[in-house]
């Protein structure tokens, strides 16, 4: 699925240059002629949203560090430096915080259209793991930077997510004090996670190219699922996907501005405007909505190793789904049933994320535990048999047979 | 260019298979003082010395908070009626099973020295709250009895207890 490598600069230092370093070339075969199925919907979008948003967190979080102190004693304060003193400062911290509720908001939908057609069947599954690597990066820096602000639910959370580690039998609490730095979170542990934060999404961005670069060899899946067989299925990247990229792009950030400028802190806690108290504890830590169905599944299991190995687990088990898969039909568009255990699933992640705001008691305790179950069950039991059982819709012969009718 | 394989070895091999060692071991070296430096430095742990604790000022029923590694330790002076509620539970009910005795220093059992962490995710628990009057956890709902014993929720060990030792009858060294 290559593009062709055609590509001739008209100017003569165009050519000279190309001639030396062809990346002119790199980037017409990538995003001008490369072919992209014609009938890719808007949920294709979310690609381009999720490198558009990446450049937006790097791009105010370089320039937020430049007014952040990293130290106990400080971090709150120079927070709220930036917040009233800083020129701008409110505006990028703000896009700072919330953009980490977009980027999160566009991964989930980018998974889950992938889930709904089935993009990570063959030949796409080291794209998929190297999406699910992305996730987990996300995952890791969204924690790490949620700890800088040094208020209560900061340092709340970084207290119970590296307690995580302290489940390991035997060596837990030697790890957990030295990922702390101290015996308890700290100094050191806020500096080093200061280090890492700002470190992290430049390893996303590294994983993002491999991620394209994996795209870009398996080529697109489409709303049919099959595979493009002519140039009448395509159509080339520029103007076709860059306009429509462009426009979705732009829609997203009315959302994202309408976070900025009416609910900057809708998604946050009002704890986290007490500055870190190592003697108090918050009556309720809840993480950041974008981990509540882990978190959700962490307390639905009554044991402590085994909680935080579900946790995990949950998370693991999407990079075997293009093998937990087993119908051969990618798109749910052609399998009914599928596409009704999708929805079932899509309203149990849902589930859990509001039982994972809700307090660890009573009947929210039940509801995770059965949602936790069937979260598994459907990778473990439901995938695996559909593809047996399923009786999927018959396929289009063609993309182009799709879009425009069978006389086409 | 083809690769050339033989069975036989050669000096080559041993050329690599040394190289290949050699760099093994710097490899290894190189990493000892990478992972180290995120160990405790030598401040952290020179503040983590003992340190004493008067116990005159502490009234009974009443619990107080000192930091010793940073950690909270509570010490709480039991009442008679916390005695006895933490001696006659039936042990083999217990998650974590210890008997009373272990938990306090002989002839000194009206003090419980704990360490204030709930041993689930490390959240601090709240004193004389829960179902058995001991400390409930906010977090994650462990409740401990007034010996510090896990009785209900998720945590899977009794509340830590630090090395402490008595100077005399008003007075503890912890750590």
């Amino acid at each position: 699925m290559h593009g062709n490598s055609t590509y001739q600069p008209q100017s003569k230092i165009g050519q000279w240059f190309e001639k030396r370093l062809p990346i002119g070339g790199l980037i017409h075969s990538s995003f001008v002629a490369y072919p992209t199925p014609r009938n890719l919907n808007y949920w294709w979008t979310f690609g381009g949203i999720l490198s558009f948003m990446l450049g937006v967190q790097i791009i105010t979080g370089i320039v937020l560090a430049m007014h952040y102190t990293p130290h106990v004693d400080l971090a709150f304060k120079s927070v709220e430096t930036i917040m009233r003193d800083v020129n701008y400062g409110w505006l990028l911290r703000y896009l700072h915080s919330n953009g980490a509720s977009m980027f999160f908001i566009a991964v989930y939908i980018h998974i889950y259209r992938g889930m709904y057609y089935g993009s990570y069947k063959e030949p796409r599954e080291v794209l998929w793991i190297l999406g699910v690597i992305i996730y987990l990066l996300m995952m890791a820096t969204g924690f790490l930077g949620y700890t800088l602000p040094w208020g209560q639910m900061s340092f709340w959370g970084a207290t119970v997510i590296t307690n995580f580690f302290s489940a390991i039998p035997g060596v837990g609490e030697t790890v957990v004090t030295w990922l702390w730095g101290g015996f308890a979170v700290g100094n050191p542990t806020l500096n080093r996670f200061y280090s890492l934060h700002y470190l992290l999404p430049f390893v996303i961005a590294g994983v993002v190219i491999l991620h394209v670069w994996a795209l870009h060899v398996s080529g697109q899946n489409n709303p049919t699922g099959i595979e493009p067989k002519s140039d009448r299925d395509t159509v080339p990247f520029t103007p076709y996907a860059t306009s429509k990229d462009g426009f979705a792009m732009v829609a997203f950030c009315i959302l994202f501005a309408w976070f900025v400028f009416y609910l900057p802190n809708y998604l946050g806690h009002a704890d986290n405007f007490i500055v870190a108290n190592p003697a108090v504890t918050p009556a309720h830590i809840v993480p950041e909505w974008y981990y509540l169905p882990f978190y959700a599944i962490l307390r639905a299991v009554p044991d402590k190793l085994l909680g935080v190995l579900a946790m995990f687990g949950s998370i693991a088990i999407l990079a075997f789904l293009p093998w937990l898969d087993t119908s051969k039909v990618k798109s749910a568009r052609y399998r009914p049933l599928y596409k009704q255990f999708f929805w079932l699933f899509f309203a149990v992640c849902i589930g859990l994320g509001w039982l994972g705001a809700k307090p660890a008691e009573g009947i929210y305790v039940v509801l995770s535990r059965i949602l936790t179950i069937y979260y598994f069950a459907h990778f473990i039991v439901v995938l695996p048999l559909l593809g047996i059982f399923e009786k999927t819709r018959p396929l289009p012969n063609s993309i182009s047979e799709s879009v425009l009718g069978s006389k086409a | 260019m083809t690769t050339v394989s033989s069975a036989e070895h050669t000096r080559r091999d041993f050329l690599y298979i040394a190289t290949g060692a050699v760099a093994a071991v710097g490899g290894a070296a190189v990493a000892v003082p990478l992972i180290a430096q995120m160990n405790p430095d030598a401040s952290t742990i020179a503040a983590g010395a003992p340190i004493d604790v008067d116990l005159a000022p502490i009234a009974e029923g009443q619990i107080i908070k000192v930091f010793w590694r940073s950690k909270p330790i509570f010490i709480s002076h039991r009442s008679k009626k916390e005695i006895d509620a933490a001696k006659n539970v039936q042990l083999s009910t217990l998650p974590d099973p210890e008997p009373d005795s272990a938990r306090v220093k002989a002839g000194h059992e009206q003090w419980l020295v704990v360490v204030g962490i709930c041993t689930h995710l490390g959240c601090i628990p709240l004193a004389k709250q829960g179902e058995y009057e001991g400390w409930f956890c906010p977090c994650h709902g462990s409740a401990y009895d007034t010996a510090g014993r896990i009785r209900k929720g998720p945590a899977p060990k009794n509340l830590l207890l630090p090395p402490y030792k008595f100077v005399s009858d008003t007075k503890v060294q912890i750590g």
